[in-house]
């Protein structure tokens, strides 16, 4: 039985899982799963996992959520190249300690900014208030200005000279508010510089393949006329704004 | 040279760190600081962690943050018991996979209520509304339930038959809240029955010691000068009520 993965590219974890399987010629079947239609909520998906998010992988009867833990997997089970996942203690420990602290940096205020920006207005019409706008794009700064300062510093990589899962899980993350129109990079020569080698480490092709759909984000309101508006949507809409 | 760890008991983080360092008799110097008085952000603490936060490890010159990846740092350097960080693949994905889920989930959601019933009202002076409130509590009972329902179910523990870091992690976590006088445990005789597990695998001893601080936090909150608190006022009231 072939490795599945539970995937939309819209989502950046589900990126990064795309992504170092694609480079490590890890063979698996593309199960795509429709976020902007609630898929994750069906009951397809409900088989699967009851945590309802994606990236999930199954291998066999083992089933895993959580990209870090589904990377880690992967990593070790097809022992890839050593600098993804140094055995080295002080580079690991430098991995895991950036994975560790961007679910609730970059991934939070990447993400609420591309909710802010792409899907919010998609949905409601109307645009976020300019107060909660700008508090978002400040977090943000701070973050990006935070992860250049003590994450990246001199050196070409996160941890020294070598990618690593740190740099393919940041890249991925930063990419987010990109797709819909905020350039992240502009003005931040070193965090551009970064960016390009990881893209160069990464593949250019498949680094432009797996963002194809964050950087058409804006089709967002029409496949919402399309489709309509499933209701997950509608709850967390009203949650993030009382 | 010695190991020194910087924590503050208060903090989550912080307590599973302590109990996993004392459990396994690893010896450090235990550098007690205070986040309320603001420790974290001197310039001496800076040195330490840029981050602004506790825990953090320095071993020699090394110096690490973030509690995940300084709990899989001493597993591997002191070369603590397999059941902690299983050497096994799909054991070891288990604690990955709470280990990562943890961060936005029961962590947030704990540390939210903790905010929400003790610290903002009582050493901040802010209301919180009653509809933030009832989110809030919606939100931390959706993490229990997934707690129980996906990452414990029948289990005695999240991995299996033996404790591990996503055990120790999880109870940290859940107790935030019962600090501030909210009891998880009523009518959750599942999650009550795992907590009583997990307490006698640690020691009782050493886990009332590392809980002693929490556990005590409503009287503390009586004595704390609110005149201290007002630098943290817009940090917080940004990140909680925004």
């Amino acid at each position: 039985m072939p490795l599945e993965l539970y995937l939309d590219l819209h989502s950046q974890p589900c990126r990064s899982v795309f992504l170092f399987a694609q480079i490590n010629k890890i063979p698996f079947e593309f199960k795509a799963v429709d976020l902007s239609a609630g898929e994750q909520y069906g009951e397809e998906f409900g088989k699967v996992t009851i945590i309802r998010k994606v990236p999930v992988l199954k291998d066999g009867d083992f089933i895993l959520t959580e990209s870090i833990a589904i990377l880690q997997y992967l990593a070790a089970k097809h022992r890839t190249p050593d600098h993804w996942y140094p055995a080295d203690l002080q580079k690991r420990a430098r991995v895991d300690e950036f994975l560790s602290w961007q679910h609730t940096n970059i991934r939070t205020h990447g993400s609420k900014v591309f909710w802010f920006r792409g899907v919010v207005p998609a949905v409601t019409g109307a645009p976020v208030s300019k107060e909660k706008m700008d508090a978002a794009v400040e977090d943000l700064n701070a973050s990006l200005k935070t992860f250049e300062d003590k994450f990246l510093q001199s050196r070409p990589f996160i941890i020294g000279d070598k990618i690593s899962l740190a740099d393919l899980v940041a890249i991925v993350e930063i990419m987010q508010p990109v797709g819909t129109g905020l350039d992240v990079f502009q003005g931040r020569p070193v965090l551009s510089a970064w960016r390009d080698r990881v893209k160069k480490e990464l593949g250019v092709e498949v680094f432009d393949e797996a963002h194809k759909v964050i950087m058409n984000v804006d089709t967002l309101p029409q496949t919402f006329e399309k489709k309509g508006l499933p209701e997950f949507l509608k709850l967390k809409l009203q949650k993030m704004f009382n | 040279m010695s190991l020194e760890i910087y924590l503050d008991l208060f903090s989550q983080p912080c307590r599973s760190v302590y109990i996993f360092a004392k459990k396994n008799n690893i010896q450090f110097d235990h550098k007690k600081i205070s986040l309320f008085e603001g420790y974290q952000y001197s310039e001496e603490y800076g040195k330490i962690n840029q981050l602004r936060k506790a825990p953090a490890l320095k071993d020699g010159d090394f110096c690490l943050a973030e509690s995940v990846a300084i709990m899989l740092y001493l597993a591997e350097k002191f070369h603590t018991p397999d059941h902690w960080y299983p050497a096994d693949l799909q054991k070891r994905a288990r604690v990955n996979e709470y280990l990562s889920w943890q961060h936005s989930a029961i962590r947030m959601h704990g540390s939210k209520m903790f905010w929400f019933k003790l610290l903002i009202p009582k050493a901040l002076g802010v209301e919180i509304t009653k509809e933030k409130m009832d989110n809030a509590v919606d939100d931390l009972n959706a993490s229990l339930n997934i707690f129980e329902e996906k990452f414990l179910q029948d289990r005695p523990f999240v991995v299996g038959d033996q404790i591990s870091l996503a055990d120790l992690v999880a109870i940290v976590e859940i107790m935030q809240p019962v600090g501030a006088g909210m009891d998880v445990f009523e009518n959750r005789p599942k999650l009550k029955a795992w907590k009583d597990r997990v307490r006698a695998e640690i020691g009782d001893e050493l886990f009332d010691e590392a809980h002693q601080a929490i556990l005590y936090a409503q009287e503390t909150v009586k004595t704390m000068d609110p005149k201290k608190m007002e630098h943290f006022k817009p940090k917080i009231l940004r990140y909680f009520l925004s």
